[in-house]
Formats: C-alpha cells, sequence, structure tokens
C-alpha cells in the first residue's frame, strides 16, 4: 500500500524522530511511504482558538495538498501519528469550509467541505491505520516491537472521544515484547494542555497537568507513552520542570506510541546512549 | 421559523440576573485555585458522583439509545416551541391555573412579588395589607438565575430554600457551586459550623455526623412548610399535551412545599416543555442516572391545575425567556437549550473540578453553563467572553451529556463568535493583541509547505537559546503562561521535512515517488 505521511507541524518541527519512527514501522510492513512536500498543518490550533478566517487557508492547503495524492494515486491513504490532528482533519475542516461560505469569505469555495470529508475519510491515525487497515495487533511478531521496562498510557482526549480509538493503541504497546504497561490512575483525564487553553487559562492547565504528572509518578514507570505529540510535550514538560525521576533516578520522560513500536533488538529506543525506560540497565530483564 | 409568527421582536432580548461572570474566568479561578480545602471537597464529590454515575449507565443496555432519544424529543420541542408552549397554556388554564409571560428577569420578578402580595397576609405578617412575607422555596435553578431571591429580600419578603444543600448555601450567605449539589465545595464540618452560626435553635453540640446535620435542618425547616402560604418552585418539565409540570427531587422538601401552601409559583423557562406525556419515560430514565447516579430519584411530583380541596387552590406558572429565545435563533448553539439541567457534564469537567463553581460567575457553571451563559446574554456582551475559552474541549461532557449536546463544538463555534464580533467593532482599528498576531502569522506559515520549511531553517536557533540543560524554561509575552509550570525542549537540529529531503534526495530517481511541488 502506498501510505501519504502527515507529520503533523509539531511533529514535524520538534519531534522529527516520531515520524521517522512512523516511516519506519510502515515501511518494516513492506509498504511505501510517500511525505506529501506542500503539507504544514491541521489548523486545529486556529479552529479551537476561533480564529476561523485564519484557520481556512491552513484547511484549504492540507485539504489541497492531499487531495491531490488521492486523485493522481500516489498514494491510497494518509496517516498522522497524532489523534488529535486526525481528528481536525476529520471533524474540523467541513466545519471551517461551511463557515467560510456561510460568512461569505472571498474566494470561499462551496465544494470544500466536501472534499475535505473526502480526504478525512482517508486518514487514519497511526493505530487505528495499524490495527484496522494493516492487521497489526502483535507488535513483537508483526514489527518486531521489543523494548524491555515499565510504561504508562496516557490515551489523549481526541483520539479516545473523537476517534474511538479504544484500546488499539494500549493494544499495541503491550504487544511490545518486554514491555509491561502499568495503569495509568485516571487516565482519560486530560493533561490540561487543550492549545492555546494551557495560555489562555494557564492556572487551570497547571493544576490539570499537576494531577497528571503526579499520577505517572505514582506508577513507577520509566515513562509515560501516547499517541499525539503535542499531549506528550506538555506533559514531558511538566515532568522536566519538576524534575521528576524513576526509582532508580533516572528521568522520566515521555515516549511516543511510534518511537515505542519502532524499537527493536538491534535498534532499541535510546535515551542519552542508555536504553530508554528505568530500571532495566543493559537490556536485561 | 419566522420571528414573526413567533411573536419575538427580531433582535431577541437578552437575559439578565445571576448569568453572568463577575470577572474574568482566568482570574476567578486562579483566586479558587489557591483554595485547597475546596479543591479536595470537589474531587472527592465529583469523583463520587461520576462512579456511580457510570455505574447505573452501564447497566441500562439501551442508553445510547435512550441518549438518541432524548435529544431527539428536545430537537422536536425546540422546532415546534411556539405551538407547544400555546397549548401547554392551554392546557394549563383549562385546568384552573394561571400562565404568565415573562421576557426577562425584571418581569418575571415582578410577576412573582405580585402574585405573593395577592396571596394574603401570613401569620408573622406585619399587617394584613402586606401580604405573605414568608415563602417557601423548591430547589429551582430559574429562580437562581433571575435572582427571586435577592430581589423579594430587598421588598421585605423572605424566601426560604428547603432544599438541605441550598439551605446551606443561603444559610452560609454564599452562592451555589454546582447546579445540583449547590454546596459541593463544602464538607460535613464546615456545613456544622454554618449551622452553629445561623441556624435559630440548633443544638449547640451537633456533630458533623450527616443524620444529626439532616435532622436539624429538617426541624427548622419544618415549622417553616406548615406556616408558609406561598410556596415557589421551577419545574424540570411541563407537559403541552395535558398542562402538567413537574419536579425531580431526592428529599421530599420540595413535596412539602408542592402541597403544603395555598399558592404556587412556578417559574419555568420556555425550554422546559416537552410535547407528550409518554415522553417522561425517556426523561425519567435519563435524568436521575445522570444526575445523581441513582437508577430512580426518591420523589418525582408532578402536577395538573387545580383540585378542589386538595393541595394549592392558586396554581401560577411564569414562563420565563430571559435570552432563550435568544438562544433559540442562534442556529450552532440552540441544542444548549436541550439541557435538562443534570450536571453530569460539570461533574466530569477537569476544569470545574479544579477552578469550581464560583470561577464561572454565572447560575450555570462548568461546561454548560461556558455555553449557555453566553447564549442566553449574547456573545457581543461582554460579560461572558472567558467563559467559552474556560475548556481544553476534552469532550468528556459531551460523552456524559444525556441529551448529546456537543458542548465543545459549540464552544469552538462561540469562540468564533467572539473573534470576529472583536474584529467588526468599530474600535477594531485599535493595535492587535499579540495573540491575534500569532495566530496571523502561524496562518501565514502554515497554509504552505515551503513557507513552513522555510521557517524551520530557523530550528537551531531554539536549540541555541535552551542552553545547557536542553530545555526552554521562561519564554516572553503570550509564551510566558506556558513556561509558568512547564518547560518545552529544545528543537531539534532539523525538521523532519529538512531529514526527508536528504534521504529522498539520496534515492535513485526511479525510486522516488512522483511528489508534487514545494508550495502547491
Amino acid at each position: 500500500m502506498k501510505i501519504a505521511l502527515f507529520a503533523t507541524c509539531i511533529v514535524d518541527a520538534m519531534y522529527p524522530r516520531v515520524a521517522q519512527a512512523t516511516v519506519e514501522i510502515l515501511e518494516r510492513l513492506g509498504h511505501e511511504v510517500v511525505f506529501p512536500a506542500g503539507q504544514a498543518c491541521c489548523g486545529q490550533m486556529h479552529v479551537n482558538s476561533g480564529y476561523l478566517r485564519e484557520a481556512l487557508p491552513v484547511v484549504e492547503n492540507h485539504v489541497r495538498t492531499f487531495e491531490a495524492g488521492f486523485d493522481s494515486g500516489e498514494f491510497d491513504v494518509a496517516v498522522a501519528p497524532s489523534g488529535s490532528c486526525v481528528a481536525s482533519v476529520k471533524h474540523q475542516h467541513a466545519m471551517v469550509a461551511d463557515w467560510a461560505v456561510e460568512h461569505g469569505m472571498k474566494g470561499a469555495d462551496s465544494t470544500l467541505a466536501r472534499r475535505a470529508d473526502a480526504v478525512g475519510a482517508r486518514t487514519y491515525e497511526l493505530a487505528q491505520l495499524l490495527t484496522d487497515v494493516l492487521g497489526v495487533t502483535d507488535a513483537a511478531a508483526q514489527l518486531g516491537s521489543y523494548l524491555p521496562g515499565t510504561i504508562t498510557y496516557h490515551p489523549s482526549c481526541h483520539g479516545m472521544r473523537l476517534l474511538h480509538l479504544g484500546d488499539r493503541q494500549r493494544g499495541l504497546l503491550a504487544s511490545v515484547e518486554g514491555l509491561d504497561v502499568l495503569d495509568l490512575p485516571d487516565a482519560d483525564q486530560c493533561c490540561g494542555f487543550g492549545g492555546t487553553f494551557s495560555i489562555k487559562n494557564a492556572d487551570v492547565s497547571s493544576a490539570m497537568l499537576a494531577d497528571k504528572v503526579a499520577n505517572i509518578c505514582g506508577t513507577g514507570a520509566g515513562a509515560c507513552a501516547g499517541g499525539d505529540a503535542s499531549c506528550l510535550m506538555h506533559i514531558g514538560g511538566g515532568l522536566s520542570r519538576e524534575r521528576r525521576t524513576t526509582p532508580s533516578g533516572r528521568p522520566v520522560r515521555t515516549v511516543h506510541l511510534a518511537e515505542v513500536l519502532a524499537s527493536t533488538r538491534e535498534s532499541p529506543l535510546m535515551f542519552d546512549g542508555e536504553l530508554a525506560l528505568a530500571g532495566t540497565p543493559g537490556g536485561a530483564r | 421559523m419566522t420571528a414573526v409568527s413567533l411573536g419575538i421582536p427580531a433582535v431577541p432580548p437578552r437575559g439578565f440576573g445571576n448569568i453572568s461572570e463577575l470577572e474574568p474566568f482566568p482570574k476567578y479561578a486562579k483566586r479558587e485555585l489557591g483554595n485547597a480545602q475546596q479543591r479536595r471537597n470537589l474531587t472527592h464529590a465529583t469523583h463520587t458522583i461520576r462512579d456511580k454515575r457510570l455505574k447505573v449507565v452501564s447497566e441500562l443496555p439501551d442508553w445510547e439509545a435512550l441518549r438518541d432519544a432524548g435529544s431527539a424529543i428536545k430537537t422536536e420541542a425546540m422546532e415546534r416551541l411556539p405551538e407547544l408552549l400555546a397549548q401547554f397554556e392551554e392546557q394549563f388554564t383549562a385546568r384552573g391555573g394561571t400562565v404568565h409571560w415573562a421576557r426577562d428577569a425584571a418581569e418575571a420578578n415582578r410577576i412573582v412579588e405580585e402574585l405573593i402580595r395577592a396571596a394574603g397576609p401570613d401569620e408573622t405578617g406585619p399587617d394584613e395589607n402586606s401580604g405573605a412575607t414568608e415563602v417557601v422555596k423548591v430547589k429551582s435553578m430559574a429562580t437562581q438565575e433571575i435572582g427571586l431571591n435577592e430581589y423579594l429580600e430587598e421588598r421585605g419578603i423572605a424566601a426560604f430554600e428547603t432544599d438541605l444543600a441550598e439551605l446551606i448555601v443561603q444559610l452560609g450567605h454564599d452562592k451555589p457551586s454546582h447546579i445540583l449539589v449547590p454546596a459541593i465545595h463544602k464538607n460535613r464540618t464546615e456545613i456544622r459550623d454554618i449551622f452553629l452560626r445561623e441556624m435559630p435553635g440548633v443544638d449547640p453540640d451537633l456533630t458533623d455526623e450527616p443524620r444529626r446535620l439532616a435532622m436539624a435542618a429538617r426541624a427548622h425547616l419544618r415549622a417553616k412548610f406548615l406556616s408558609a402560604r406561598v410556596a415557589i418552585s421551577g419545574a424540570n418539565f411541563g407537559i403541552a399535551e395535558t398542562g402538567t409540570l413537574g419536579v425531580v427531587e431526592s428529599e421530599g422538601n420540595g413535596r412539602m412545599c408542592l402541597t403544603l401552601p395555598e399558592t404556587l409559583i412556578t417559574v419555568m423557562g420556555i425550554e422546559k416543555v416537552l410535547p407528550r406525556a409518554e415522553d417522561l419515560g425517556v426523561f425519567m430514565q435519563l435524568l436521575p442516572r445522570s444526575s445523581t447516579g441513582e437508577r430512580m430519584n426518591p420523589y418525582t411530583s408532578l402536577w395538573t391545575g387545580v383540585t378542589p380541596g386538595d393541595g394549592p387552590q392558586n396554581v401560577h406558572v411564569v414562563i420565563l425567556d430571559n435570552g432563550r429565545t435568544r438562544a433559540l435563533a442562534d442556529r450552532h448553539g440552540r441544542s444548549a437549550l436541550h439541557c435538562i439541567r443534570c450536571s453530569a457534564c460539570m461533574n466530569v469537567c477537569p476544569v470545574y473540578e479544579r477552578a469550581g463553581g464560583h470561577a464561572y460567575g454565572s447560575t450555570y457553571p462548568g461546561p454548560i453553563g461556558a455555553i449557555l451563559s453566553p447564549l442566553l446574554t449574547g456573545i457581543e456582551a461582554e460579560e461572558n467572553k472567558s467563559l467559552p475559552y474556560a475548556s481544553s474541549l476534552c469532550g468528556a461532557c459531551f460523552d456524559a451529556c444525556p441529551v448529546k449536546i456537543n458542548i465543545p463544538e459549540i464552544l469552538v463555534h462561540l469562540r468564533g463568535e467572539d473573534v470576529e464580533e472583536r474584529r467588526s467593532k468599530p474600535g477594531a482599528r485599535r493595535l492587535p493583541s499579540q495573540f491575534d498576531l500569532a495566530m496571523t502569522g502561524a496562518s501565514w506559515a502554515m497554509s504552505d509547505g515551503a513557507r513552513m520549511g522555510l521557517l524551520e531553517r530557523g530550528l537551531p536557533l531554539g536549540k541555541a537559546a535552551a542552553g545547557r540543560y536542553g530545555v526552554i524554561s521562561k519564554l516572553p509575552g503570550i509564551g510566558a503562561g506556558w513556561t509558568q509550570s512547564r518547560d518545552i525542549p529544545a528543537p531539534p537540529a532539523e525538521s523532519f521535512r529538512q531529514q526527508w529531503k536528504k534521504r529522498d534526495g539520496s534515492r535513485p530517481a526511479t525510486d522516488r515517488p512522483a511528489t508534487e511541488g514545494e508550495s502547491k
């Protein structure tokens, strides 16, 4: 299958390793990965902040870039390592298109909503693509995923509630060889990021983050995994600020689902030259 | 639907009363966050109700179908509102009741006062012409919204709340912080202290044992029930088909008010009307489970007009708009009027849990308040501008809502209205805010892959700014909110786009998938 990678703006600029890992997994399964160069951002930040006027060109760019590839057969589906960006493509793009028509915006295209829906219908979150389309249920057996250690898992709101990912992400993590997934108390509670919410309501957002960080550290896991780089940046920012460490004294980190799945015996996930997860020196378990 | 057939002005009246923020949400919330005891009380209470709700909801195999049915009935009611209200009036009147219409809080308050005056003096009144000076009340959000108690107090009429939690709030000279559990922010010890301080004739040895507290309240209220000549209630439902009003409660104090006094005045929002009696079958399953986590509430009272010689003989209903037609006219927001005031959204909201109900300023706190209050007053009104932003859009409220109000989507819509409205103001020639500039700049950069790529070449600058710890821990301007409690990792030396270009370039041309041009 030919798969377009929608890296998302935050992964592209801040976490290229997550995009690399996504490519790695898909190529390991024998698929061809394409990176449409015109892509930029899903526009979620603008939409959620009420700047629909500014969201329109961002949405138009996304729809134009990806529909061109679908139409020409350059790729069959698109995938993003982010539940919230996929939710935005699926649920917000048509809304922005309708809004533009309703508000008589200059150059508003009455076909944009339908085109956006068509792009949205072929766009998948990573775990969704892996399980529902590519039939991956056992990461160790099918991807050779290997990462010794303990991890806890935060299901991000948009993946959980808008995409109904259910236990797809967690299931994939649990099937990685050597990895123990520890239950996170109040896992379904928002981490407090919410895009510009974290700036406009910084105090409430910080209080939500403090509880999330405390719950993560309470599990004793070496890292918190998730499927959204933005939530992980928020949680990781809190862990870093509070200088949180595991019982064995290593920093508690965040790690993206794609990085965990891409980790193998031959090339395990490393932080600072050490095996990623705490409590497992030398990788022995 | 036209404005003419509805008999409403082209610009529906704004709602007034206790539905406006007292100060911007972020500021109020910051202060409330500092109240550690309150946060503990709130977390404990919301988690308890939340867990109970999940348990009883999971018992029903047709819960999703029930939600759909509730949503459909409410949609129908909103579409047929003028017709259903007329039918309700006809039926209510035919059964001996009197209907009054109130455009806003001021009108509703005035009507209620006149009805109380007309009810004749009670035993404690100063003279025969003063009318009643004491009334008992069934817990009601509509009367909270219009500020009825405060209005009556200023005019020498004491309105006694009989719902235990409302009583606690009233005695504590406090405001409700939750629509179902108004005293949710108080714990037992705090309640005992309020009773000892404020309840006349209370046992000075009162403990904080729940039973002892309830008995003290019971003794206090019993005297009020027996002496009051007038009761005031809200309504959970008004059945158009039969002219029936309904109240759902847990303690039986409401029923005392509904049966003992001579005069009963109900204040009901126009959106409470249901087409048919059989619709209750849906809502009586949805409401108790969503609100208190019970399979059925202890007391459901339904009354239809006057029964000679039994119960109140003067029965009135004040049908209240107070901004509701304004909300109804908002195509994207009108489903906020589907709300059955169950409070499930509050109990699952991470923002409400931390900031508490007072931070919203309005009678309606939490996620539903964040959309309902601005819809009632109109988003162009300054009073409720910060409320649509008081959410991380996590979606827990939409999941919990028994009538499927898509609160996150309406929040986004209201934010859009707010931004547009600020832009279109005559004074919009003012300098754009830092936020406006950031959004405009980001829109320019993020609507074109080539521009993004160009900007990403600046990533090494960010890496340099991160310094030796590899993180950025202080940002200026609007970014300062972020770095008050969170670091930002050092950006990578290269974006993925740059890495991919190198990889792509190193592969033989025939191997390379045909990508489109750099920009579009």
